[in-house]
């Protein structure tokens, strides 16, 4: 009855009731958002783990552009049947460098959390220009004209700036040379190459993504990009890391 | 109009949209060559037409302070109008999608008319477009009524409005030019966001002016939810898009959370979206309308106080069964789980609320469409949510999510809940406000309601079937011990529940065209209630005159 009165009088008052409502809501996410960040555990250690060099980070954010995560997923769940789909189950250090995630929330398409390197780069860039000539009964868009867009790349030390801003610990030669180091990995025999794999490390690949090393396409960028996911860290294929995090992951 | 405004409002109203008209202007200068630029000229464009409208008609003659004495609706109609314009460019939009799913060659070689660019204009256009207009216009109606207040000047509420769907252009725009956030519902860049936040706060204190204006000792239960809705809102859409832009004059940023705070941040966001904007919203809507329609007073007080405080305390936990069985720690998992199995009591104690409110009225629901359409939203309120409190449990979700399933949930809410109340709402909103007798056609309400349901039914029974399908055939086993189907076979088994989808949002879809005939031919046509004196109004006690001494 009390309840009823108290509200009897509160509902009379708007600051009241703001302030109510304002802290009631708030509650939920304080308890379960504030604490990823001060738990320890929340993301694996995982010393091997780089950042996206400036040619993935473009083709993400075109991946981003075209709202690839509205059909693909990259969150491979504790669960037997996505282990042995799609591989090793995600790891939260996995997707560390991501601003944002991209875990998605729906697989019209499958999961890409570790489709790098497990295709070819013919069959990538095939598959985005038709998707209907490799897999005739996809229902993907056709991505062709990716082949013909040139990419821009002289705004790529800023995107890494901003990057940095939120975290990402590129260094300043990083930065300096983001837009060679774009064009450097996708021309292996242009001086530009070396750079790559001098600042981010020699796992990278310096290849011609699209077939055409005379040109940097958008194209390039994208394949770059699909080609690294999931090989940014071994950490999810060591049993190790898997058993620091056992507490949170004890399910499989 | 521009005519009911005063003088000064009008000096005021030129000074902002030539404030926005420049802004468009320098946007567009230093954003050239950028998505940026592009979108400056359409805040630009939209400044100046802006501009048109006030300076030739800044001369008509003054309103007579016979004005104050009534509501201001002006603002409501323009937003009802509105909202049904982006209903039916949303379901188009929706619609095609669906038939992309079908037959991927719809788009042209394209980019902006790929699966992945027109998605967010479809839940755009929808939640945010017609969702947004129908909570915006439908609030200024209900405070001034239960508040017996006049809204505190009318130049806000056009602020609001206009600024409210250059927002949602601005969105919709950006898509289609690969402006994008990736974050579902938060798709928007930074300089949206903001100028989303200038237009939030001024519409909290039309809200805050109109309370302390009120003549009623106590604040009615629609504006909990309305206010419930605009802060937290608020709350979510600030801290979600917390981004660095690569710099002032560019559209991309890079989001200030990473990973599992990210996605943790995201579906505390996404899922409260759907709480505060599609729920506490619309629950406003359907404390005002459905015992307004009905003629019979809410059924109970204190289960209203139950729902409103369970809804917005149990919501705020429940974010994270998105993320069940992913890298997001356990501990939350199984916190959102638990909340989410308890929100059923507020939802269905709100459900029932309404339903039970309907006892001694059952005989106008089977007469007036318009009622009906306000049961079967309650009655979808209370199915969806059971669903979704039944999808949060680990291991049903591990069934259920990635697949259609979820999609089909979405929909049921969307279409079966949050649509048909709007529709609901705004066929009881259109007589009043324009002071007809009626809808010009009581037959073509009836005509879109049916169409209505069996959109939904069709759309809904569809996404179950093909969802649960995909979900099992992920999980499917052989006899030798490995997985029995490829993803591949599993897509090529939705293409008949893809094929029933888009039909039936077709048939939501041709339903819409006939509301907005019918509310358009209602305007145009139908006969003048003017003249008539204050008594025969509809609702008398609230009739649109304000109490003496105001």
């Amino acid at each position: 009855m009390n309840v009823f009165g108290f509200h009897y009088r509160l509902e009379r008052k708007t600051i009241g009731l703001v302030l109510a409502i304002i802290g009631v809501a708030s509650i939920g996410g304080l308890v379960e958002i504030a604490p990823l960040f001060t738990i320890h555990q929340t993301v694996e250690d995982a010393p091997d783990m780089r950042v996206y060099t400036p040619l993935e980070l473009a083709g993400r954010n075109i991946y981003i552009r075209e709202g690839c995560y509205a059909c693909h997923s990259q969150m491979i769940r504790t669960l037997r049947d996505e282990v042995e789909r799609y591989g090793p189950y995600s790891l939260a250090v996995e997707s560390k460098y991501d601003h944002p995630m991209l875990w998605g929330s729906k697989r019209t398409g499958p999961d890409l959390a570790r489709i790098g390197e497990k295709y070819s780069d013919q069959w990538h860039v095939a598959h985005l220009i038709n998707p209907r000539d490799v897999v005739p009964e996809s229902v993907m868009p056709a991505y062709a004209w990716l082949m013909r867009t040139e990419l821009q790349t002289d705004r790529l030390g800023a995107h890494l700036k901003a990057m940095r801003a939120v975290g990402v610990p590129y260094t300043d030669a990083m930065i300096a040379n983001a837009s060679a180091d774009a064009y450097g990995q996708a021309a292996p025999d242009s001086p530009y190459a070396e750079g790559v794999t001098t600042r981010y490390g020699q796992a990278t690949t310096v290849r011609t993504f699209d077939g055409v090393p005379s040109r940097l396409t958008e194209m390039d960028a994208l394949v770059a990009y699909l080609q690294v996911l999931g090989r940014l860290t071994e950490a999810a294929h060591k049993p190790v890391a898997a058993a620091q995090t056992s507490d949170a992951k004890a399910k499989e | 109009m521009i005519g009911q405004l005063t003088t000064s409002e009008r000096q005021a109203a030129l000074l902002i949209l030539l404030a926005v008209t420049l802004c468009g202007l320098v946007m567009a200068v230093i954003g050239h060559g950028d998505p940026f630029g592009a979108h400056g000229a359409i805040v630009m464009l939209a400044g100046l037409i802006g501009l048109f409208a006030v300076v030739s008609k800044y001369y008509a003659p003054e309103p007579d302070a016979e004005r104050l004495t009534r509501y201001y609706d002006d603002p409501s109609k323009a937003g009802i109008l509105i909202a049904m314009a982006w209903a039916v460019f949303g379901l188009f939009v929706g619609d095609w999608v669906a038939w992309l799913l079908v037959n991927p060659d719809l788009t042209f070689d394209a980019g902006w008319s790929s699966f992945g660019r027109i998605r967010p204009a479809h839940t755009t256009a929808v939640i945010f477009g017609f969702g947004g207009n129908a909570l915006i216009a439908t609030s200024f109606y209900v405070m001034q009524r239960t508040s017996r207040a006049r809204l505190p000047g009318q130049l806000s509420p056009w602020f609001v409005l206009y600024g409210y769907n250059l927002f949602c252009v601005l969105a919709v725009t950006g898509y289609l030019m690969g402006v994008t956030q990736s974050k579902e519902y938060a798709e928007p860049e930074w300089y949206a966001d903001l100028w989303l936040v200038v237009v939030w706060v001024v519409y909290f204190l039309i809200y805050l002016r109109v309370l302390a204006r009120r003549k009623e000792p106590h604040i009615y239960v629609a504006n909990w939810y309305y206010l419930a809705f605009i802060l937290v809102v608020a709350v979510l859409h600030i801290v979600n898009n917390l981004a660095v832009p690569i710099s002032l004059g560019e559209a991309k940023s890079y989001s200030a959370f990473s990973g599992v705070q990210d996605a943790m941040t995201q579906w505390w966001y996404g899922h409260n979206a759907v709480a505060f904007f599609l729920t506490a919203g619309f629950l406003g809507m359907m404390y005002y309308y459905m015992p307004k329609r009905a003629g019979r007073p809410i059924y109970s007080y204190r289960l209203s106080i139950i729902s409103f405080w369970g809804i917005t305390f149990f919501y705020m936990w429940a974010g994270s069964h998105h993320l069940h069985y992913t890298a997001l720690p356990h501990w939350v998992q199984t916190l959102g789980m638990t909340f989410s199995v308890m929100l059923l009591v507020p939802s269905w104690a709100s459900a029932s609320n309404a339903l039970l409110t309907l006892n001694g009225a059952w005989h106008k629901v089977r007469d007036d469409a318009t009622l009906r359409f306000m049961m079967v939203a309650a009655v979808f309120y209370g199915l969806s949510t059971f669903e979704g409190s039944f999808m949060a449990i680990r291991s049903v979700n591990s069934l259920s999510h990635y697949t259609d399933w979820t999609v089909g949930h979405v929909h049921a809410g969307a279409l079966g809940w949050v649509a048909m109340i709007t529709f609901g709402s705004i066929y009881a909103s259109v007589p009043w406000l324009w002071q007809r007798e009626a809808m010009y056609s009581a037959k073509l309400v009836e005509a879109h309601f049916w169409l209505a349901v069996a959109g939904t039914v069709i759309y809904v029974f569809a996404m179950w079937n093909s969802g649960i399908i995909q979900g099992l055939m992920w999980r499917t086993y052989n006899e030798s011990g490995t997985l029995a189907y490829s993803f591949v076979d599993s897509l090529v088994a939705m293409h008949p529940y893809y094929i029933a989808r888009a039909v039936g949002g077709l048939l939501f879809l041709t339903g819409a065209v006939i509301g907005c005939y019918n509310i358009w031919m209602t305007i145009r046509s139908a006969p003048r209630l003017a003249d008539e004196p204050v008594s025969r109004q509809p609702e008398p006690e609230l009739a649109p005159v304000l109490q003496p001494g105001e």
